[in-house]
């Protein structure tokens, strides 16, 4: 037992050492709350930013994480969009804060449920079932137009102040500062989970089922649970923009919403965390210019990046992101996060 | 409830024309084709630029709609999709999405965004009466097209040179490779092929299912349930289970029009609950 205790207090302070914050990190979080007052005009497309950042997070965890390939993350962003879009018209829940708990809390039972779907079987039945979900859902939407408002979207929600002082105004502002928190906030769980022990075993389950399976992981326990906590994380990002715009249509549906979160994950690379921001950021970004040069026909050029991206090579795309990030890294002397969490453990992105 | 069941069975057949390519694309190199319904939509498009502009008969249209995606399969299989077939799943995914933004896009800029309508010879409107069931003339047409197709694509994959190399493929492609089969230029054909009938689905179908840019993406779900449900060894399940979302469908959406296409989605996941790999799939079916 004595060659033990070295090798475990070893893990244990490369763990440590791992999950402390970098100063890199410190410096986009320092930034991303300057940009409350770097650009105060800008304050209505950074809220869509902040909110596709915390979207892209979600299903980061399940995609970079957990290995697990979904087309349906727009089933909790909808499912959670209307419920608080519903419960501020209906005043059941009036406190935004609260109504945004809750509202993650109905999106996460629904992914406690349909993840017993969606962990049996290979790539494609996932991929199958993620979208079926997404798409009865919508289609309930659809029908159910009397409480959904159906293709003309939720009309008349008003949303009261946060926490009974901060009403929203017209600039955005209120909704920027609200939708940045959020974001901050669902971060700092996320980056807590993926550093735990939990974390690490996700990473291992997504490596190899089998040989996890043989130290002792609970996989499908695991995957189970991942699932919920991105569900529920789906579902706030969903009410914020429900709450941020007082509005919510079938569009939160869509499956052109949960491609497009697809996209924006790829760009910013998966099984970091920043990844799904920084994709955001960029495709928010892309989006904006695209559409002020074709304002009707930017879909193709969406596809047209993730073509290329795919015959480019993912691998080649996200290293020059990687490296890029080790240059960063290397200016500020620190690293900012190991993408490959243990020697001889699986490489990202496969 | 008979016609029913003989709209359900038009309506099934043309899934399966449309869908069969993908189940052989998919059960060969294990590639995930979300593309497919562009080819389709390529299909219908070109039929009715060709009837309805340049005034080419409508079986001429069908031919040549046929022809024509299929070389548009056949190019796009051998300079794009022959770099992705090695990639994972996830990227084959990303890959073929694009590609369905991108044919979205392109039809929608070119053709407009309205619902297109194939002008279908007179002779072949309206219906007439067998045992007082009213046949639509256009759904026989159908009919006897798809079931025709399915014989002889049955008899090719059976009785033909051809057909065993790539049922040898499907089965293991390693070894079948080692026998000195060309997988790459049996994988090429039969990717035009089913392309090739998509388009001709396409084409058929716009009568039936309707045609306009966003085609791809609504029809996705219903190849995939296809293909999900009847597994990708053979011809056969994908066949009956294209029948049994055409009857399921139609019979949904006439008994309870208000759940509308929640039916068939029902239906699937229920099947993927009790059958993972499909209802009809071969125990040794990869």
């Amino acid at each position: 037992m004595t060659a033990v205790t070295p090798l475990a207090e070893q893990v244990s302070a490369y763990l440590t050492r791992r999950a402390r914050w970098s100063p890199l990190e410190i410096a986009f979080w320092v930034f991303a709350f300057a940009t409350i007052w770097l650009f105060p005009d800008k304050h209505l497309i950074l809220t869509e930013t902040a909110i596709l950042a915390l979207f892209a997070l979600s299903l980061d965890l399940i995609l970079g994480y957990a290995g697990i390939i979904s087309l349906g993350q727009a089933a909790f962003f909808g499912l959670a969009g209307y419920f608080s879009g519903l419960a501020a018209k209906y005043g059941f829940i009036n406190e935004p804060v609260l109504a945004l708990l809750a509202s993650g809390i109905v999106a996460a039972v629904l992914g406690f449920i349909t993840s017993f779907l969606v962990l049996r079987g290979s790539d494609l039945t996932r991929l199958m079932v993620t979208l079926g979900v997404s798409l009865m859902l919508g289609e309930l939407a659809n029908r159910y137009s009397n409480i959904t408002g159906g293709a003309d979207g939720l009309q008349g929600v008003t949303i009261a102040p946060v926490l009974g002082h901060f009403s929203f105004d017209l600039y955005g502002h209120t909704g920027y500062i609200y939708a940045l928190t959020v974001l901050f906030v669902c971060f700092l769980i996320a980056r807590r989970i993926v550093y735990s022990p939990f974390g690490l075993s996700l990473r291992a389950v997504k490596g190899n089922v089998l040989r996890a399976a043989a130290v002792g992981i609970p996989v499908k326990w695991r995957l189970v649970a991942i699932y919920t906590v991105s569900a529920f994380f789906a579902g706030i990002a969903g009410a914020l923009l429900t709450q941020t715009t007082a509005f919510c249509s079938l569009d939160v549906l869509s499956l052109s919403r949960s491609a497009d979160l697809l996209l924006v994950l790829i760009i910013g690379g998966t099984g970091y965390l920043y990844g799904g921001l920084i994709g955001a950021v960029i495709y928010k970004f892309l989006q904006d210019w695209i559409a002020t040069l074709t304002p009707q026909y930017w879909q193709f050029w969406i596809g047209l990046v993730l073509v290329a991206i795919v015959l480019i090579g993912r691998e080649r795309f996200e290293g020059g992101i990687g490296a890029l990030r080790g240059q960063l890294a290397r200016l500020t002397g620190r690293l900012l996060t190991r993408p490959i969490a243990l020697p001889g453990a699986a490489p990202d992105g496969r | 409830m008979l016609t029913i069941i003989y709209d359900g069975i038009a309506y099934g057949m043309l899934l399966f024309v449309l869908a069969c390519g993908l189940s052989v694309t998919l059960g060969l190199m294990n590639f995930i084709n979300l593309a497919h319904g562009s080819f389709a939509m390529a299909g219908g498009y070109c039929t009715v630029i060709l009837v309805n502009r340049l005034g080419v008969p409508f079986p001429l249209g069908l031919v040549l709609a046929f022809l024509v995606t299929a070389a548009i399969g056949g190019v796009l299989e051998r300079t794009l999709y022959i770099h992705v077939y090695a990639k994972s799943h996830l990227d084959q995914v990303l890959f073929t999405i694009g590609l369905v933004f991108m044919s979205v896009a392109a039809v929608d800029y070119y053709m407009g965004s309205s619902q297109q309508f194939v002008q279908i010879p007179n002779a072949l409107q309206g219906q007439f009466d067998v045992f007082g069931i009213g046949m639509g003339k256009y759904r026989l047409l159908i009919i006897i097209i798809c079931g025709l197709l399915t014989l002889a694509l049955q008899l090719i994959l059976n009785k033909t040179r051809f057909g065993s190399r790539l049922r040898a493929a499907v089965d293991d492609q390693r070894v079948a490779r080692g026998l000195g089969i060309n997988v790459g230029a049996v994988f090429g054909i039969t990717f035009a092929v089913g392309s090739g009938l998509a388009g001709l689905g396409g084409a058929l179908g716009a009568e039936i299912i309707g045609l306009d840019p966003t085609f791809p993406l609504q029809y996705m779900i219903y190849f995939l349930i296809v293909i999900t449900v009847g597994g990708t060894s053979s011809i056969t399940g994908p066949f009956l289970a294209s029948i049994l979302l055409g009857i399921g469908d139609v019979a949904g959406k006439y008994y309870v029009p208000k759940l509308g296409a929640f039916v068939i989605y029902t239906i699937m996941i229920i099947v993927l609950l009790w059958r993972p790999q499909g209802l009809f799939a071969r125990s040794s079916a990869r």
